[in-house]
């Protein structure tokens, strides 16, 4: 029981401390300790400053300076290096940004490419072939082959989930995945996370402004202040 | 294809007219480069074509020699042997001038020996009068060593070995005199022996003071000339393959003799230290231009390095490590340069053809710059070499970016 339990969790922190040192010494994260579910969507909610989104960039490896620690996997991160927290999240995590964030010389395909020839698992053609059929589950597939700059946002933001889906992580993170988007848009984006978590077995952290959005997710993590409050 | 290069080769691409010009900045710095280093070797092989005309690589005589001051006596019974330092006035002749010559021309690097006397003499017709200087020589020796028959205005050089009495006079003597092919010369020496010559050629060096004294006769005459016989040797003169190493081969060739063997660097140090002085401009100059094509890269990439953070920020939160985002920038920067720096061998190539057909006169004719093989190769390597670190610190630079500041903003 012990086991099933330990395996279900994908992601736990333990007593996450952050402070930020310009202008003057703040403490934006304060003994931060929670637990993420296998296929779980979860939603961090809050106001602005209540440092959701500095609690999503630590979740991301991306941000290495802080105290307390964090488990991806069953695997603590905490003490990797800046390279081998890269292959972890080329391998374990995709990542959603507001400003979708797309390289806009390449090609909406080769943008969804991309994480996939980093990570050199599969061949040119096989990831190619992937990589479309990412984009056509998202209704993109007449969009494959222009460049990213000529899309609309919506679009934009279609394609920065595909590009996230490519190399099947673990979890997706997500900071204001909707966060500049129209409701129609909105709503396929929250569809299409609901089928990941639920039926492709991946689980989504997403940082969100979007009450409607939170209400519908499977969780919601509320922060003020620098601690989790509900 | 390598997912770093792909990106890179993206980039490139994405900013045609950036990379273009980048790339033009490294052709003309590795033209010019390439360019003048060919240049200064025509000019120190211009200069040294025109010094070889008149001394040789090496030049082997006896050396007045300083008396030694003390002799220490061996035992305590026998006296000192005092003298006062003087310069020995022995002859200045070679002993054995047969079995040195042979003994030089053992050394293998050694291409013409040549044996010289040189005669004081005054050169008289009627009234008037020049003192100068005859130099007795194998005829055919002395053409292979300064190439005499390329700077002769009248007659043939090489009739001197069918024609015992015969002179090869410089052209200032033959004007001043007013002495043409075929006309008779009367030599008076400093040992007060008088003969009579017969002109059979004009030389011109374009340097007036050899053209105004100098003239060539058989070894026997310059000896008849000195009141000497056929051992008498004041000079060897000595040809190598390789002048740059004259100092060299004479040092050795000191030992094997035990004459003193002059270079010709020691000879005339003022061309050396002329053609060094040109050597450090030049260079100094080339390698400061290609510096600033450089300079281009590096700013240029500076510039796409600051426009691409957002890309930067992306790529490294996907997974691409520090040094696949150094090498993304540094294969943008050598595409640039490996571009450059061929349409820069181009260039050079283009230049010194230009060059090569300039004819410049005197004795030197056309130009004479070549393409350099070594220079040429030098040129790329080092082009290839500055562009790869003018590429390398931009892209350090962009490595070093922090993804979450880029978020954050």
């Amino acid at each position: 029981m012990e086991e099933r339990v330990k395996d279900n969790i994908i992601l736990k922190t333990e007593n996450i401390n952050k402070f930020f040192y310009e202008p003057v010494e703040f403490q934006v994260l304060k003994d931060i300790s929670f637990e993420v579910k296998r296929n779980e969507l979860l939603t961090l909610v809050g106001k602005s400053g209540s440092g959701k989104s500095t609690l999503l960039y630590i979740l991301s490896t991306m941000d290495r300076d802080y105290k307390g620690q964090l488990w991806i996997d069953n695997d603590l991160v905490t003490k990797k290096s800046i390279d081998e927290l890269a292959v972890l999240r080329n391998e374990k995590i995709g990542f959603v940004f507001q400003f979708h964030y797309l390289l806009m010389e390449f090609s909406c395909l080769k943008n969804v490419m991309i994480p996939a020839l980093r990570l050199g698992k599969l061949s040119e053609k096989e990831i190619e072939e992937r990589a479309f059929s990412k984009l056509e589950m998202l209704g993109l597939a007449d969009q494959a082959l222009k460049p990213a700059s000529k899309l609309s946002g919506g679009q934009q933001q279609r394609v920065a989930i595909a590009r996230a889906l490519i190399n099947d992580p673990l979890i997706i993170m997500g900071d204001e995945p909707t966060g500049n988007l129209d409701s129609k848009n909105t709503d396929i984006i929250f569809d299409i996370f609901r089928e990941l978590t639920h039926n492709q077995g991946q689980t989504i952290i997403a940082v969100t402004h979007d009450d409607d959005f939170a209400r519908k997710s499977d969780r919601i993590v509320e922060m003020k202040d620098g601690r989790i409050v509900g | 294809m390598d997912v770093n290069l792909d990106i890179a080769k993206t980039y490139i691409f994405a900013g045609k007219k950036q990379t273009a010009v980048a790339a033009v900045g490294v052709l003309l710095g590795m033209s010019i480069y390439i360019f003048m280093n060919c240049l200064v070797i025509a000019l120190d092989r211009g200069s040294m074509t025109v010094v070889f005309k008149n001394i040789s690589h090496i030049r082997v005589y006896k050396d007045d020699m300083i008396s030694k001051e003390l002799v220490k006596s061996t035992d305590s019974s026998s006296k000192y042997i005092i003298i006062n330092p003087r310069v020995v006035p022995k002859s200045n002749t070679i002993i054995n001038p047969k079995m040195v010559a042979e003994a030089i021309s053992k050394h293998k690097e050694v291409t013409v020996v040549a044996p010289q006397v040189n005669a004081a003499v005054f050169y008289n017709n009627g009234k008037s009068q020049i003192s100068g200087i005859s130099v007795g020589v194998n005829p055919s020796e002395a053409n292979r060593m300064y190439n005499i028959n390329s700077s002769m205005v009248e007659g043939d050089f090489e009739s001197l070995k069918t024609t015992p009495s015969g002179i090869v006079i410089g052209s200032g003597i033959a004007q001043k005199m007013n002495l043409a092919v075929g006309d008779n010369i009367n030599l008076t020496s400093a040992r007060g022996i008088n003969r009579t010559f017969q002109v059979l050629g004009i030389f011109k060096t374009n340097v007036s003071a050899i053209d105004k004294t100098k003239s060539y006769v058989n070894l026997a005459s310059a000896q008849q000339l000195e009141k000497e016989g056929a051992s008498y040797i004041t000079d060897i003169n000595v040809d190598i393959t390789d002048p740059n190493n004259a100092v060299r081969v004479g040092e050795e060739l000191s030992k094997i003799t035990g004459y003193k063997a002059e270079s010709w660097q020691e000879a005339s140090e003022s061309i050396v230290t002329g053609n060094k002085m040109r050597f450090i401009v030049i260079t100094l100059v080339s390698t400061l231009i290609l510096l600033v094509g450089a300079f281009g890269i590096y700013n240029i990439l500076n510039m796409t390095v600051s426009q691409k953070l957002n890309d930067i920020a992306i790529l490294k939160a996907m997974g691409f490590k520090g040094k696949d985002v150094v090498r993304i920038f540094v294969t943008q920067a050598i595409t640039i340069g490996a571009v450059g720096v061929a349409g820069g061998v181009v260039l050079a190539i283009i230049l010194v053809t230009i060059l090569k057909n300039v004819y410049v006169g005197g004795d030197i004719g056309y130009f004479p710059i070549d393409y350099e093989p070594i220079k040429f190769l030098q040129g790329v390597v080092f082009g290839l070499i500055i562009t790869f670190f003018a590429g390398y610190f931009p892209a350090r630079k962009a490595a070093k970016v922090d993804p979450v500041e880029i978020f954050r903003k």
